[in-house]
């Protein structure tokens, strides 16, 4: 059973039904002006339009990128000035971290309460501010509508789809293959009158603020899966809420266990908790070989060997933690089967341990 | 170094090992007595506050054991 979609959701049937149509029309460069051109550009204007109304967006703010982590990158470095500092919420997504490491100026990392929202009291004199509208990790969203007199880049990886987009932000990112599109399909999205600047090499393409040649077929798939889970997110959303919480209460039931993240606030279909003198890797590997394939934020299954840095911040139990986040199609009896197998793997492993 | 009255020597144990360390073996103090726990693991750092604040326990802070790895300090409460 795979429990893992908040890393990366199978793909929609609206996006691979789109695909195929597309991948024998969409091959032409959209540039030229030959029949075939013409027929690409249609697709990726078609694609451009199904995005910004699935959104709420104009058709111009909408650029498609080669991955999530380009559209962060673009988005947050085209805002930022040379050597101005940057404030971030302490639980950003790697992706903003390393992009704000790879400049040559100060960041400013803003504190998260135990639930990982972020405080937004100590913004000092930061112009711009990097706020996820949702963690990716703990679910937990966060108040990007409440920042004041600052421009906000908004890593909506996690969101885009499942949530409405908040107001006030000035930048956004997403990923297709959160939602159910394909791979290798970003979507950066900038506001009519940002300040935003490509920082990057320009490259002669449709769309001058992203590089690189359109995959026309991908990007009408991730198009029409958009549309789809848009469509469909009132009910998803409403039964994967509910199917979370009932894990959240099954779980909490185990001896020593933290249920991490805004009990309520949140993403609907992803939980993360931590269990005491549990290894990470150990309950991972032990939960596969009963079926349930599950992520992890413990310093075990990281290549680094850190913990994960959300959990960090929040103060939360970093090992024996696992991150379950549900397919669309997820059942009660799935959720129950489960919630049946946690407890006896937690108590394997504790024994195993000596306790 | 402060002084205290059991060191656990947590060196090269990754995590959860330091915390289960912890767990079995601070029932040796007595109540009010404190335990330290040098590990080099960077995991520690959080989950041995977090460990305190779940099993309700006082964390007394870290300090720098002679050789330079962090020792976490803390005292039983119950």
């Amino acid at each position: 059973m795979y429990l893992d979609t908040a890393s990366s959701e199978p793909l929609h049937p609206a996006a691979r039904e789109a695909f195929l149509a597309a991948l024998d029309r969409g091959y032409a460069d959209p540039r030229r002006l030959h029949a075939s051109a013409r027929d690409a550009r249609l697709i990726l204007d078609n694609a451009r339009e199904a995005v910004a109304e699935a959104l709420g967006v104009r058709r111009d703010e909408v650029s498609f990128t080669s991955s999530g982590t380009d559209a962060v990158h673009r988005g947050l470095l085209g805002l930022t000035r040379p050597g101005a500092e940057v404030a971030h919420a302490a639980v950003e997504h790697s992706a903003v971290l390393h992009a704000l490491a790879w400049r040559d100026a100060p960041a400013r990392q803003l504190r998260v309460d135990r639930q990982g929202r972020v405080d937004l009291s100590d913004l000092g004199a930061t112009e711009v501010v990097a706020l996820q509208h949702a963690n990716h990790e703990v679910g937990t969203i966060q108040p990007v509508a409440e920042v004041r007199d600052r421009t906000v880049f908004m890593d909506a990886c996690a969101s885009m789809g499942r949530l409405p987009l908040p107001e006030g932000w000035s930048v956004a990112a997403g990923s297709a293959h959160k939602w159910g599109g394909p791979a290798g399909v970003g979507v950066l999205l900038v506001r009519k009158g940002s300040p935003w600047r490509n920082p990057f090499p320009a490259d002669d393409r449709v769309d001058e603020r992203v590089s690189g040649f359109e995959d026309v077929p991908a990007v009408l798939a991730a198009a029409a899966a958009l549309q789809a889970v848009v469509a469909e997110r009132d009910e998803v959303n409403a039964r994967q809420h509910a199917l979370v919480d009932r894990i959240r209460a099954a779980v909490a039931q185990i001896p020593d266990t933290e249920v991490v993240g805004d009990p309520v606030d949140r993403l609907p279909h992803l939980v993360t908790c931590s269990f005491l003198y549990v290894d990470g890797e150990a309950i991972v590997d032990a939960l596969n070989r009963r079926g349930f394939e599950v992520a992890s934020g413990s310093a075990c299954t990281a290549s680094t060997l850190e913990p994960s840095h959300v959990l960090a911040a929040m103060g939360a139990l970093t090992h024996g933690n696992i991150r379950v986040s549900l397919t669309r199609g997820a059942t009660e009896a799935d959720v129950d089967a489960f919630c049946a197998a946690v407890p006896e793997v937690v108590a394997e492993l504790r024994r195993d341990a000596g306790l | 170094m402060t002084e205290t009255d059991l060191e656990l020597d947590c060196r090269g144990l990754l995590c959860p090992r330091p915390v289960i360390e912890l767990a079995k073996r601070i029932g040796e103090v007595a109540i009010g007595g404190t335990v330290a726990v040098a590990a080099t693991d960077a995991a520690a750092a959080y989950d041995i506050p977090a460990w305190c604040r779940l099993r309700e326990q006082e964390y007394v802070g870290a300090e720098p054991a002679d050789d330079g790895v962090p020792r976490y300090l803390v005292r039983r409460v119950s």
